[in-house]
């Protein structure tokens, strides 16, 4: 689809204020504008209806480059402004996006560049464990930082307050009663009505990206494994095709449809886990219990096929760290006969039961316009409208190789999101298929060249939560400079904010779980 | 309603034997044999399960000791909401410096006699993150810990094989 060019048409609009460099990199259109016009080019670009898609800043000697990442129809530009290390300012685009807002918080907090003009600027991955003064991610801030003995909780964040008759709070967390992920939720409600919502997150921040800095390819891609636990294919894979890009390597064909079959199966292992997950929630635990097996299964096909039950570390720069036989490829096939079998048996007692339809029906709304603003990803998208999916619209291999078919719906309630999750995991099944037919002989890795130092890369995959984009840069001697991952949770914890307005507190479980944020991919 | 009870027969019961851990594996988790253990919790015990900066991998292999093949309340061993109901703290991650007070507090918040099982490398070494600005790394680096199950993440039959060893550990 990227042969429709936007690209030059806006340009072409762009007012002559603007200066656009083009840098001819080997994978991204690189458009370097001066600082000062950094807002007016969102102010067009979203007029232009482009997404905003990530946004991040890293430090070069003693200036910052800023960066944030725009796609339409597919087709992807990153946008780059320089600006002098002394006195570190430029406008806010978060006016424009507000896909852009934690995105700059972040940056303001990890480097202490000032957004002017953003509409929220309070602090939001900094709790207590550095100052105000201290930015972690400036090259001059030691990776071991200064911490006390004991790190002070943050008390005294400003919440949005409310007041009026019959308005309380409920605060939940980090702590939370299941076993999940920890992160604070501000709530006011009025009876059992939620009136609002404020995600306090930040809890799990390990400073991956700083730790990330001076690591070697292999050593980086075990890192990208663990962003976030449950996407460790994914974010490998974005993290390994970038460090490739930078060094110039082309991974074989092979390795290629064996990324394609790891990523198939971690979405549809996922998704299952998701579904049973959201039915528990509304305490239709038949569901649960069947998904849970059926998850089981599948994941013990992969501890046998594959080694890794999470399939954790099978993706390695310059390919895959383990083949499949042609036993395993029959293995794969025969299970996945199986699992269609059950899942019809299964989905059928989901789909005629009127008490999970009482409850998933009209749920947890999120209308196109918000789902569109927040640039929201994957299922979440896809449920309120946003057809997009990497696969289809920017394909790398092995998916240039087949049709994907992307579930849509448009209610945007949460089962909009269960039934796109359940469409996925079906035409996943088909992908894995295709992909064991198609599988070439040959190596399943290419030897790792060093980069030059410099160099830099872009990987941009669908992950199971939606599209996942990792960046690179390379120092000397193969070291890591720069690494950041953008989880597509990060567009779509927002989202939840706004779904849940107007549901009962009760049901913020079954809210959450629909759209199933990571924690640790949102908190770095 | 009929499909329901269907799939239910036929699906029947999945549940597998799980064999109580030996000696050499209770050694290799680090549990010392002392035969009070199992007076104190009468043969059961209620888990508190705190991420205190995991990656959710562990969460995810957590939660499949739930689902019907390990079935692990058989053993008595149940996941309560609040730390002040809890006998053990199942602990995960390298411990977030942004986490480290409200381990603390979940620890204080739990009743005398307690355990703390650190489960999956971070929380046992601070695995892939370990010490930094950001991170306290191990779990023993901010509360005391009686067992650690290694692993990443430490398959279900590990975690059911460390707290088992919990129960299961007299003489």
């Amino acid at each position: 689809m990227s042969s429709s060019n936007w690209t030059t048409d806006f340009l072409n609009q762009l007012s002559t204020d603007i200066t656009v460099s083009k840098i001819d990199t080997a994978s991204t259109t690189l458009w370097q504008i001066e600082s000062h016009a950094w807002q007016q080019f969102a102010e067009l670009a979203v007029q232009q209806n482009l997404r905003w898609a990530a946004g991040w800043a890293e430090q070069v000697d003693n200036r910052f480059f800023i960066n944030a990442c725009f796609e339409k129809q597919g087709e992807y530009v990153l946008l780059r402004t320089i600006i002098e290390g002394s006195n570190p300012e430029l406008p806010s685009q978060a006016t424009v996006y507000p896909a852009a807002n934690r995105s700059e918080r972040h940056t303001q907090d990890m480097f202490g560049i000032k957004f002017i003009g953003h509409p929220d600027n309070r602090r939001w991955t900094r709790h207590q464990a550095w100052i105000e003064s201290h930015y972690p991610l400036r090259k001059d801030y030691p990776v071991q930082g200064t911490p006390v003995g004991v790190t002070a909780p943050d008390m005294h964040y400003p919440f949005i307050k409310s007041h009026g008759a019959g308005v309380y709070e409920i605060p939940v967390g980090p702590v939370h009663a299941g076993i999940i992920e920890p992160g604070h939720f501000r709530f006011q409600a009025v009876g059992e009505l939620i009136l609002n919502l404020e995600e306090r997150l930040g809890y799990v921040h390990k400073g991956i990206e700083k730790i990330a800095e001076g690591r070697e390819p292999e050593s980086l891609a075990r890192l990208a494994g663990r962003v976030s636990g449950d996407t460790t294919v994914g974010h490998c894979w974005a993290a390994c095709m970038a460090m490739e890009q930078a060094a110039g390597v082309i991974i074989p064909p092979r390795a290629a449809l064996i990324r394609g079959i790891l990523a198939e199966r971690e979405r549809i292992a996922n998704h299952m886990g998701d579904i049973g997950a959201i039915c528990n929630d509304v305490a239709f635990v038949f569901a649960q219990m069947q998904f849970t097996r059926l998850r089981e299964l599948w994941l013990r096909t992969n501890a046998t096929v594959f080694g890794h039950r999470l399939l954790m570390d099978k993706i390695v720069p310059g390919g895959v760290a383990c083949d499949l036989s042609d036993e395993s490829g029959t293995l794969i096939k025969k299970d996945i006969v199986e699992l269609r079998k059950e899942l019809a048996e299964v989905i059928l007692a989901l789909d005629i039961n009127s008490s999970l339809e009482d409850r998933l029906y009209t749920a947890g709304f999120l209308s196109e316009e918000i789902a569109a603003a927040f640039g929201t990803l994957g299922y979440v998208g896809r449920a309120s409208g946003q057809d997009f999916d990497v696969r289809r619209d920017a394909p790398y291999a092995p998916y240039d190789q087949v049709t994907v078919k992307v579930a849509l719906e448009n209610q945007g309630d949460i089962a909009s999101r269960l039934w796109v999750r359940y469409k996925e995991i079906m035409a996943a099944l088909r992908l894995v298929e295709s992909f064991i037919d198609q599988l070439v002989t040959g190596d399943i890795r290419t030897e790792w060249q060093t980069p030059v130092a410099g160099n830099e890369g872009l990987g941009i995959v669908e992950g199971w939560r939606g599209e996942i984009i990792s960046y690179i840069r390379f120092d000397a001697d193969n070291k890591i400079a720069r690494f950041y991952p953008r989880d597509p949770s990060q567009l779509n914890w927002p989202a939840l904010e706004k779904l849940v307005l107007n549901n009962i507190v009760p049901d913020f479980p079954v809210c959450n779980k629909s759209l199933n944020g990571s924690y640790s991919g949102n908190d770095l | 309603m009929l499909n329901i009870v269907k799939k239910i027969l036929t699906t029947g019961v999945v549940t597998e034997r799980i064999k109580a851990p030996n000696d050499a594996e209770l050694e290799q988790l680090g549990i010392e044999i002392k035969s009070h253990i199992d007076k104190k919790f009468s043969g059961s015990i209620a888990i508190r399960q705190v991420d205190a900066g995991s990656c959710n991998g562990c969460e995810l292999e957590i939660h499949a000791l739930n689902n019907p093949f390990y079935d692990i309340e058989r053993f008595g061993v149940h996941f309560v909401a609040s730390p002040r109901h809890a006998d053990v703290l199942l602990v995960t991650g390298p411990v977030s410096r942004h986490m480290q007070t409200a381990l603390l507090r979940t620890y204080e918040a739990t009743p005398n006699p307690k355990w703390v099982v650190a489960a999956g490398d971070c929380a046992a070494c601070g695995g892939e993150f370990g010490v930094s600005y950001a991170s306290c790394g191990a779990v023993s680096n901010v509360i005391p810990v009686d067992v650690t199950i290694p692993g990443c993440p430490p398959t279900p039959l590990a975690l059911m094989k460390g707290l088992l060893g919990l129960i299961n550990a007299k003489k």
